[in-house]
C-alpha cells in the first residue's frame, strides 16, 4: 500500500500553531496532529472518513495543548 | 562551487532505500517517538526498535546497556558488518538518539534515511504491515564505549561556567526562554524554565528543510554561526531528554564536521530540576547584549 493525498496545514488551536498531516493509507485515512515547534507528535488518528479522522486529531491535540501553562520570564 | 557534507556517508536517501532495502547486509530500522506509527506502515523489511523500552536504561536513566542490545542486535539480525539504516517520525529524532547510541557502542555503518519516515509516505513509496524476522546474529561485546561523544554534567558545567564548550540549545524559542516547561502539549518535566547559562538557541528544526531532509552544508553553517556555533572549540548539543540534541549532534558532527560535538542527554530534565546550580531565563545574555 502506499500514501495518497499526502497533504499539511498548519492551523492555529487553543492559542498554539499545529501541523496537520493527511493521508489515505489502504482504505483508513490517517489524521496527524503535531506542535510544529518543536514539531513533537500530539494525536494520529485513523478513520473511514478523512473528517472523522482530523476531527479526532483536532480534538486530543486541543485538549492537550490547553493544558500548557505559560509561564513569566 | 557548492560544499559537501563532511560525512555524505552517514545519510541515505528515499532512492538509495528503494534500491537497497532488500540487500542481505542492510538492516533497515523504524525508530519513532510515536511507536504505535510502524503498526500502521512501514518500509518493506524494516524492523521497529522503541526507543522508551528497547534504547534506554528506565532504571538508571541511561543509555541502552550492553546485554540489552546485544540481545535487540542480534535479534534483529545485525552483525558488526551489517549497515544498518535507521528512520523514524518526527524528522528523525530517535533515529538520531538510536544512531548515537550505535556509535557510543562502535558500530562501524550507521546511516541515517534523510527526511525520515515523514518523507517516504510524502513521496507515495510503498509501505507494509508485515513484521519482518531475521536469523539470529551473533555480536561480540565491544572493547570499549566511545563516552567522548556523551556529555556528563560535570563537563556541562564547566562548560557553563568557563566558557570551556559551545552550549548549543536546540529546543523551541519559548522552552529556552522558560516561557514554557515542555514543549506545548506535553507534561512539565521540569522545575524551572530557562536554559543553562552561555548557552546559545538554535531549535533542531533550522537544520531541516520542509520535506524533513537536511539542509545544505552552506545553509547549516550559516544557521549555526549566526549564533556563533562554528566549531572553533567543542560543542555540546541539549534539549529536553537528549533525542532532539542527538538531530543535532548528527547535523554538526556527521554534515559540517564539527568533530568535537557531543550531546548531553541529561539535557533539561536533569539540569532544570538540579538543586543549587543557576538557570538564565529570556534570550541569551550574549544575544540580549548585542
Amino acid at each position: 500500500m502506499k500514501a495518497e493525498n499526502y497533504q499539511e496545514k498548519t492551523i492555529e488551536l487553543s492559542g498554539w500553531p499545529v501541523r496537520i498531516t493527511s493521508y489515505k493509507l489502504g482504505d483508513e485515512y490517517v489524521c496527524e496532529a503535531d506542535n510544529v515547534s518543536p514539531g513533537a507528535r500530539l494525536a494520529r488518528f485513523t478513520s473511514a472518513t478523512a473528517e472523522e479522522a482530523e476531527k479526532n486529531a483536532l480534538s486530543k491535540a486541543g485538549h492537550m495543548l490547553a493544558k500548557t501553562k505559560r509561564h513569566e520570564v | 562551487m557548492a560544499a559537501a557534507y563532511a560525512h555524505p556517508e552517514v545519510l541515505v536517501s528515499t532512492d538509495w532505500v528503494e534500491q537497497h532495502k532488500n540487500d542481505k547486509n542492510v538492516r533497515i530500522v523504524e525508530v519513532d517517538v510515536d511507536t504505535d506509527a510502524y503498526k500502521q506502515g512501514h518500509i518493506p523489511g524494516a524492523l521497529a526498535w522503541d526507543w522508551r523500552a528497547q534504547l534506554c536504561d528506565t532504571v538508571r536513566r541511561d543509555i541502552v546497556g550492553w546485554e540489552q542490545l546485544e540481545n535487540l542486535l542480534t535479534t534483529s539480525g545485525i552483525s558488526p558488518d551489517t549497515t544498518i539504516i535507521i528512520y523514524g517520525d518526527n524528522n528523525n529524532w530517535f533515529a538520531a538518539w538510536a544512531f548515537w547510541q550505535l556509535k557510543i557502542y562502535g558500530h562501524k555503518d550507521v546511516r541515517l534515511l534523510n527526511g525520515g519516515r515523514k518523507k517516504w509516505i510524502a513521496e507515495g513509496r510503498e509501505l507494509t504491515q508485515d513484521v519482518p524476522s531475521y536469523a539470529k546474529t551473533t555480536y561480540p561485546k565491544p572493547a570499549s564505549l566511545d563516552l567522548s561523544l556523551r556529555a556528563y554534567l560535570p563537563k556541562v558545567q564547566e562548560a557553563s561556567s568557563k566558557g570551556s564548550a559551545q552550549l548549543v540549545d536546540v529546543r523551541g524559542p519559548q522552552e529556552f526562554t522558560g516561557e514554557i516547561l515542555a514543549p506545548p502539549g506535553l507534561p512539565e518535566t521540569c522545575q524551572r524554565g530557562g536554559h543553562i547559562p552561555g548557552a546559545r538557541n538554535v531549535p533542531w528544526g533550522k537544520a531541516c528543510n520542509e520535506d524533513g531532509t537536511f539542509k545544505s552544508p552552506d545553509e547549516l553553517k550559516s544557521v549555526y554561526a549566526a549564533e556563533g556555533i562554528d566549531g572553533s572549540k567543542q560543542i555540546i548539543a541539549y534539549c529536553r531528554i537528549g533525542e532532539r540534541s542527538s538531530h543535532t549532534w548528527f547535523a554538526l558532527k556527521y554534515l559540517l564536521g564539527y568533530d568535537n560535538t557531543i550531546n548531553y542527554d541529561g539535557s533539561w530534565t536533569e539540569w532544570g530540576n538540579l538543586v543549587g546550580v543557576p538557570v538564565e531565563k529570556g534570550q541569551a545574555a550574549s544575544a540580549s547584549a548585542k
